[in-house]
C-alpha cells in the first residue's frame, strides 16, 4: 500500500511540473499583467487629461452663435465677444486649398506606382522619393516655401504659402493610403475589364478607383485632418488676422492654431484664456470630425470591410 | 512610339495570346488597346504625377542646399560645432551644436519613456483587453494622434509641467552631480524634461498603432504552441510574440523618434529660451531650443539672405538627421525579421487608419 502510494505521487509530481507554475513563473506572469494594464492607464491619463481640460474650458464659447458667425475684429484681449468665424474660415480655405492640390498628385502619383510602374526602377525611385517626404518635419516644409515664395520671388505671406507647404505634408499621407487600397482591389476586376475590351486608362477610372473610393477618400480625410492641425507653417508663411480674409493670395488670415497661438500669452486675462480654450476645442472637433469620418467610411467601403 | 506601360512594346501581339494563357497577372495587365489616345493621355498624367514627386523632393533638397551655402561659407565658426548663434551682421557666427544637442537629447528620452509604454499598450489590446473593449480603446490611443501639437504644447505647460516640478526636483536632488541631471538655478518649468514628456506623449500613438499591428501578426500557431507547452501568458509573450515583433517595435521607436526630432509647436511653447548671457547648460532640467523651435520663434529674423540661409542651413541638419532615423526604421522593416515581411492586407485590416497622426 504504501509503496504504490509512494509510487503515485511520483508519478504525478512529474505531471504537475509540466502544467502548473512554479510561485516565480506565477508571480512574473501577474507582474507583467499588473505592468501591462498600468501602461494602458497611464497612456489613457493624458488623453482623458486633455480632453477634459479643453471641454470644460472651451465648450461654453461654443455654444453662441456668436463664436460660429463674427470675427476677432476690433475685440481686444481684455474684451470678450467675438467668434472664430475668420480662423474657421481661414483653416477651411487653406485645407481645401491643399487637398486642390495634392489629392490629384498623389492619387495619379499612387495610380502610377500600382498600375503603371509596378516593379521598375522608376516606380522605385519614386517611392524612395515619397519616403523622404513622409520624414520631412513641417518646420522645413515651411521653411522651404518660405525660401521660394518670398526670399526668392519676393511675394507676400498670403495664405496660399501655407497651403504650399501643407501639401508636402499631405501629398505623401493621401499618396502612400491611395497605393495600398489600390493593391487591395483584385486583379479579376482589372481583367474583367480588359476581356471586355475596356482600354487601361477607362479600367482604372471606372473600375479601379471607385472600387477603392472608400479607401482614398479616407486616406483624404486623414490627411486633411493632419495638415488642418498644424502650426508651424502659418507661423512663418502667413500673418494672424482678427478679420475675416477669405482672399488667400492676399493679405494675412487667421486660422485656428495661429488664433491659439495669438493670445496663449494673454492667458492671465480671462477673455483671452476663454477664446483660446475654445479655439483649440473648435480645432480638436474640426479634426475629430474628419477622423470619424474617415473611419466609417473606411468601415462601409467595399474593399476594407473585407 | 513607346507604349504607355513602359513594360510590353505594342508591336508583339503574337505574344499575347500566350501570355494570357498564362497565370502571371502581370502580362494581362498590358491587353488594353495599347496606343489608345485616352491611354496615353491618361498614362502621361500618371507618369506626369510620379515625375513631379520626384521633382519636388529634388527641388527642395536642391534648393535649401543652394540658399544654405553661402550662409555656410561666410559663417566665421564652426558650423557643426559652435554653439553661438549670430547669423546676422558683417561677421555671422553660427553653429547648431546646441541645437543639436537638445533636440536629440530630448527626443531621445521622449523616445525612452513612450517605447515602454507603447508596447505595453500594444500587449494590453492584442492579448489583454476583452475583445469588445480592444476596438474602443485602440481607437482611443489613436485619437492621441489627432489632436493638433499646439494643443498638447498649451496643455503641456499649463497643466502638467507643474505636476511635474516634483519629479524634476526629485530626479535633479537625486542625480544632480551628473551633469545630465544638474539642476540650474531658477524655477523654470519650460525644461528639455518637460518638453520630452509631452513629446512622449505625442508619439504614443504612432508607436503604439505600429506595435499593434506587427503583434497581431504573431502567428497563432506560435502563441499556442508555446501555451500548449504550458507557457503563462506573459512566456507566451515573451517567447513568441516579442521575437517576433521586435524589428517592427524597433522600427516604429524610429518613426516615432522622427517625429519627435522634427515636433515644432509643442516645444516652441514648452521651451523657455535661455537667456543669451547664460552659460549654455547641459542639463536636462534647463531651458534650450530645438531645430525647429529655433527656426520657428525667429521667423521674424528672416529679412536677409544670409540670415535666412543659416536658419535654412539648420533647418537642412533637421532634415538630414530625420531622414537618416527614418531610413534605417526602414531598414530594419525590409531587412530583419519574419515581422518585416508581413502581408499587406492584414496589415490594413488590422488597424485600418493611422495616419491621422498630426506632427
Amino acid at each position: 500500500m504504501t509503496a504504490v502510494a509512494e509510487n503515485k505521487p511520483v508519478y504525478d509530481g512529474q505531471a504537475l511540473d509540466l502544467t502548473g507554475k512554479s510561485g516565480a513563473r506565477a508571480f512574473k506572469n501577474t507582474l507583467a499583467t499588473v505592468l501591462i494594464v498600468l501602461a494602458f492607464v497611464i497612456a489613457l491619463i493624458p488623453l482623458l487629461w486633455i480632453l477634459f481640460t479643453v471641454v470644460s474650458k472651451g465648450y461654453h464659447l461654443l455654444l453662441n452663435a456668436e463664436w460660429w458667425s463674427q470675427s476677432q475684429r476690433g475685440i481686444t484681449v481684455r474684451r470678450e465677444g467675438g467668434g472664430a468665424y475668420h480662423a474657421i474660415m481661414g483653416t477651411l480655405i487653406m485645407a481645401l486649398i491643399t487637398a486642390a492640390i495634392a489629392v490629384p498628385i498623389a492619387v495619379l502619383g499612387a495610380i502610377y506606382l500600382v498600375e503603371y510602374g509596378k516593379g521598375t526602377k522608376a516606380a522605385r525611385v519614386v517611392s524612395f522619393m515619397i519616403d523622404i517626404l513622409t520624414g520631412v518635419p513641417s518646420i522645413v516644409a515651411a521653411l522651404f516655401v518660405y525660401a521660394v515664395w518670398i526670399t526668392v520671388f519676393g511675394f507676400n505671406r498670403v495664405g496660399f504659402a501655407v497651403s504650399l507647404s501643407l501639401v508636402l505634408l499631405m501629398l505623401p499621407v493621401v499618396l502612400r493610403s491611395t497605393e495600398e487600397m489600390l493593391k487591395l482591389v483584385p486583379d479579376e476586376l482589372r481583367e474583367a475589364s480588359y476581356a471586355l475590351g475596356v482600354p487601361k486608362w477607362k479600367t482604372i477610372l471606372k473600375v479601379v478607383v471607385p472600387t477603392a473610393f472608400g479607401g482614398i477618400v479616407t486616406g483624404v480625410m486623414l490627411g486633411l485632418a493632419r495638415v488642418m492641425g498644424e502650426t508651424a507653417p502659418l507661423l512663418i508663411l502667413v500673418g494672424y488676422s482678427k478679420n475675416i480674409n477669405l482672399n488667400p493670395f492676399d493679405g494675412f488670415m487667421g486660422a485656428l492654431p495661429t488664433m491659439i497661438n495669438q493670445d496663449r500669452t494673454e492667458l492671465a486675462l480671462q477673455p483671452a484664456a476663454d477664446r483660446v480654450w475654445a479655439a483649440a476645442l473648435t480645432l480638436i472637433l474640426l479634426v475629430l470630425v474628419l477622423n470619424v469620418l474617415a473611419r466609417l467610411i473606411a468601415r462601409f467601403s467595399t474593399i476594407t470591410s473585407k | 512610339m513607346s507604349s504607355p506601360d513602359g513594360t510590353a512594346p505594342p508591336d508583339r501581339p503574337a505574344e499575347e495570346p500566350a501570355a494570357a494563357t498564362e497565370d502571371g497577372t502581370g502580362q494581362k495587365l498590358d491587353l488594353g488597346p495599347v496606343g489608345h489616345l485616352g491611354d496615353r493621355l491618361f498614362a502621361g498624367l500618371a507618369r506626369g504625377s510620379g515625375g513631379l514627386v520626384v521633382a519636388i523632393v529634388a527641388f527642395v533638397g536642391i534648393f535649401l542646399l543652394a540658399l544654405a551655402i553661402p550662409a555656410l561659407a561666410d559663417d566665421q565658426s564652426s558650423f557643426l560645432f559652435s554653439r553661438i548663434w549670430e547669423p546676422g551682421g558683417d561677421q555671422p557666427r553660427f553653429g547648431i551644436a546646441a541645437m543639436f544637442y537638445t533636440t536629440v537629447i530630448s527626443s531621445i528620452i521622449a523616445m525612452l519613456i513612450a517605447v515602454p509604454i507603447a508596447i505595453g499598450v500594444a500587449l494590453f489590446v492584442t492579448f489583454y483587453s476583452p475583445k469588445r473593449l480592444a476596438q474602443p480603446v485602440a481607437y482611443a490611443v489613436d485619437l492621441l494622434a489627432a489632436v493638433p501639437s499646439i494643443i498638447y504644447g498649451l496643455w503641456g505647460i499649463l497643466f502638467f509641467a507643474p505636476i511635474l516640478r516634483p519629479v524634476i526636483d526629485g530626479l535633479s536632488n537625486a542625480l544632480g552631480w551628473i551633469p545630465l541631471f544638474e539642476k540650474p538655478p531658477g524655477d523654470n518649468v519650460g525644461v528639455v524634461f518637460t518638453a520630452s514628456v509631452v513629446l512622449a506623449i505625442m508619439i504614443l500613438p504612432v508607436v503604439t498603432a505600429i506595435s499593434r499591428e506587427i503583434f497581431l501578426q504573431t502567428p497563432v500557431a506560435h502563441r499556442e504552441g508555446a501555451l500548449a507547452l504550458g507557457a503563462t501568458k506573459w512566456e507566451m509573450i515573451r517567447m513568441a510574440v516579442l521575437p517576433y515583433g521586435r524589428s517592427g517595435v524597433v522600427s516604429a521607436s524610429m518613426l516615432g523618434l522622427g517625429r519627435a526630432l522634427g515636433e515644432t509647436v509643442a516645444v516652441l511653447i514648452i521651451l523657455s529660451v535661455p537667456n543669451g548671457n547664460d552659460p549654455w547648460n547641459s542639463s536636462i532640467f534647463a531651458g534650450g531650443e530645438t531645430f525647429a523651435s529655433k527656426i520657428a520663434n525667429n521667423a521674424a529674423e528672416f529679412d536677409s539672405p544670409e540670415k535666412t540661409g543659416a536658419y535654412i542651413a539648420a533647418g537642412l541638419v533637421l532634415f538630414v538627421v530625420t531622414f537618416l532615423v527614418n531610413s534605417a526604421a526602414r531598414i530594419i522593416v525590409a531587412r530583419s525579421g519574419p515581422g518585416g515581411k508581413r502581408p499587406r492586407r492584414n496589415r490594413r485590416a488590422g488597424a485600418p487608419a493611422t495616419e491621422g497622426a498630426s506632427s
